[in-house]
């Protein structure tokens, strides 16, 4: 009797350790467990999902559609009337309303960036780190190229031959972007290919195409979720020069026209439409500053504290 | 140290195909992609065999091969032509506006240069207190801010309401051009603060956990001591190779500086030329400026080389 108590404590005690085992987490749950620890991180991944949800209402009309609506008189400062909350700007129309269609194009302008600059950075990162000899030699010439080029310089080129408008800002500002990634991209895959997960690929008879897309490439996501995070963060911020440089969006305001139209308005004491812009952009920015470092910290452990 | 040598040369031989590699770059830009110019200089009303002359005069009716051609021969000749704008040749118009540009950009750089280590020095030697995490999150908050906002309240602030600086302009000549290139100085420095200061605290930081400091530590040195002695002496390699590279777009200025201060400078050349179309100087600046950026990339890896025995060179 005892010793079938015994025997059957050891055998629950295995089950635990069996269990715990099987439940040790992987490495995408371990980054994410380490990143919700972080209050701070977790509060900025709030702030990008609420400017995410009015991008996205704003996109889809449901709110912010009457921005180029006429709401009261040129230049009404804040804080007196209700319909127009944030005050007016010279053709009387909402701040608030012009401030949240500029998170949709602040959001916009980030997301289709960063999804121009990933697949050319990744794609040519990867060839390059896995095939190495000519291929590499190519491609790295290829971004030594085009990093020699100022990014401003480039970034000005491309906009202005392409002409104003919204589609220029994604497309500028995606092919000046990749190449800082297709350089992480290029390294990280070099360190894993000769590693074992690799070569037991090969031995079950992988070919190149699988060993590098199904083993290799999910390995060093965690460099592109980083990357975009702060290539959120670069287009919106350089939206806004693109605007002062009369190459940026047109036809419909966004923070970079906002703070631009400031240039005329200070002078007037109209001070309104640049704050509404600039408070709206800060924290996103911030948002978006923060959580690249805590993902960087997350997912990249070694680099923890370095910066 | 033949294996240097050998280094160096190849290394000064890659500049060619980065450099026509460049030059391929800015004929598709401007050559291939941008359209036909010779609509946009002679306006509306250009007959066509004024267009057909003007684009026999420009070199426009070569084939492209006989275009590219062009392009490498004036990066390697600094013939860039003339400007279609303002008719004047382009090198003494860059060299002319060189001397704004430096006598904004070089006080402005040293300036930040230094203030950024200064900070930096701090946050490492109190790292993990207050007052380091007070600085990081400051840094942050102040990249967050877009550089034209800064530029416009300040310049609304400081010289237009409470008259402490010059609005604008620029006047040659010392000491007369210091009125106008303070404030822009000023905004600089404040911009280039956030990020500076965040690396360069990462370079020491890199430093401080290295064995040797610890040797230092072990027999008894104060952490002031370490700090300046020791680990500046070893940060200052990075920090080197770091402000090298930067050197380049000093030439440039700040375009968004410049062109707001109206300071003629290069940068607010490069405006005025994209303002009007005009391709040849926008090409002679871009060519130029990757020119410059390789080049000192090439000097920023020779100095590592002397300064740092330990890297190899292959």
């Amino acid at each position: 009797m005892l010793e079938q108590t015994a025997a059957e404590n050891m055998e629950a005690k295995l089950n635990d350790e069996i269990n715990t085992i099987g439940k040790s987490r992987s490495l995408w749950a371990d980054a994410w467990h380490r990143l919700v620890q972080d209050k701070i991180a977790v509060s900025c991944l709030i702030i990008v999902g609420l400017y995410a949800l009015v991008a996205l209402l704003s996109g889809l009309g449901l709110i912010a559609a009457d921005w180029s609506q006429e709401v009261g008189p040129s230049y009404a400062p804040p804080f007196e009337n209700w319909d127009y909350i944030l005050g007016t700007d010279l053709f009387g129309r909402s701040v608030l309303t012009k401030v949240i269609h500029g998170t949709q194009v602040a959001m916009s302008v980030g997301l289709v960036s960063s999804l121009i600059a990933i697949p050319i950075g990744v794609a040519l990162g990867a060839l390059a780190g896995y095939f190495g000899g000519w291929v590499d030699e190519v491609i790295v010439w290829f971004y030594t190229t085009v990093s020699s080029i100022p990014g401003i310089m480039l970034l000005m080129s491309i906009a202005f031959i392409l002409g104003k408008g919204i589609t220029t800002v994604y497309i500028a500002l995606g092919l000046t972007s990749w190449v800082g990634l297709c350089r992480l991209i290029r390294g990280e895959v070099m360190k894993h290919k000769n590693r074992e997960y690799v070569q037991a690929a090969s031995a079950i008879g992988a070919g190149h195409p699988r060993k590098l897309i199904k083993h290799i490439i999910p390995n060093v996501t965690h460099i592109v979720i980083i990357f975009t995070s702060l290539q959120f963060q670069v287009a919106i911020k350089s939206e806004v020069i693109l605007s002062y440089l009369g190459i940026g969006v047109s036809g419909q305001p966004s923070w970079g026209t906002m703070i631009d139209d400031a240039k005329l308005e200070l002078a007037r004491e109209v001070w309104w439409q640049l704050a509404g812009a600039t408070v709206a952009m800060f924290v996103v920015v911030l948002a978006f500053n923060i959580l690249g470092d805590a993902l960087r910290d997350a997912l990249d452990p070694k680099l923890k504290g370095k910066s | 140290m033949s294996n240097n040598w050998n280094y160096i040369i190849r290394r000064i031989l890659y500049l060619i195909p980065v450099l026509l590699g460049v030059c391929f770059l800015v004929f598709i830009l401007f050559n291939v992609t941008a359209g036909d110019p010779v609509l946009m200089l002679l306006g509306k009303h250009g007959s066509p065999e004024q267009a057909a002359a003007l684009r026999e005069q420009l070199g426009l009716n070569q084939s492209w091969f006989m275009q590219y051609v062009d392009v490498v021969k004036s990066a390697f000749t600094f013939d860039f032509g003339r400007s279609w704008s303002t008719k004047q040749e382009i090198s003494s118009m860059i060299a002319h506006g060189a001397i704004p540009s430096l006598t904004l950009s070089l006080p402005a750089f040293f300036l930040s240069t230094v203030t950024s280590i200064l900070f930096a020095l701090l946050v490492a030697f109190y790292r993990g207190k207050g007052i380091d995490l007070f600085i990081r999150v400051t840094c942050i908050a102040m990249m967050s801010i877009s550089s034209l906002v800064y530029i416009l309240v300040f310049q609304y602030l400081l010289a237009y309401k409470w008259g402490l600086f010059e609005i604008s302009g620029y006047e040659f000549g010392f000491p007369n051009f210091i009125y106008y290139v303070l404030l822009p100085i000023i905004i600089w420095v404040i911009l280039s603060l956030g990020p500076d200061i965040r690396f360069y605290r990462t370079l020491i930081l890199d430093e401080i956990y290295q064995d040797y400091v610890r040797t230092a530590r072990a027999k008894g040195l104060t952490e002031k001591k370490i700090l300046f002695k020791h680990v500046l002496r070893n940060a200052m390699i990075p920090i080197v190779t770091y402000t090298v590279v930067q050197l380049p777009f000093l030439l440039l200025g700040a375009l968004l500086l410049e062109s707001f201060f109206s300071i003629p400078g290069l940068g607010g050349m490069t405006i005025n030329a994209l303002n009007s179309s005009d391709f040849p100087v926008l090409k002679a600046i871009t060519i130029l400026s990757a020119i410059a950026y390789i080049v000192f990339t090439l000097i920023q890896d020779i100095i590592y080389t002397i300064v740092d025995p330990r890297v190899k060179l292959q």
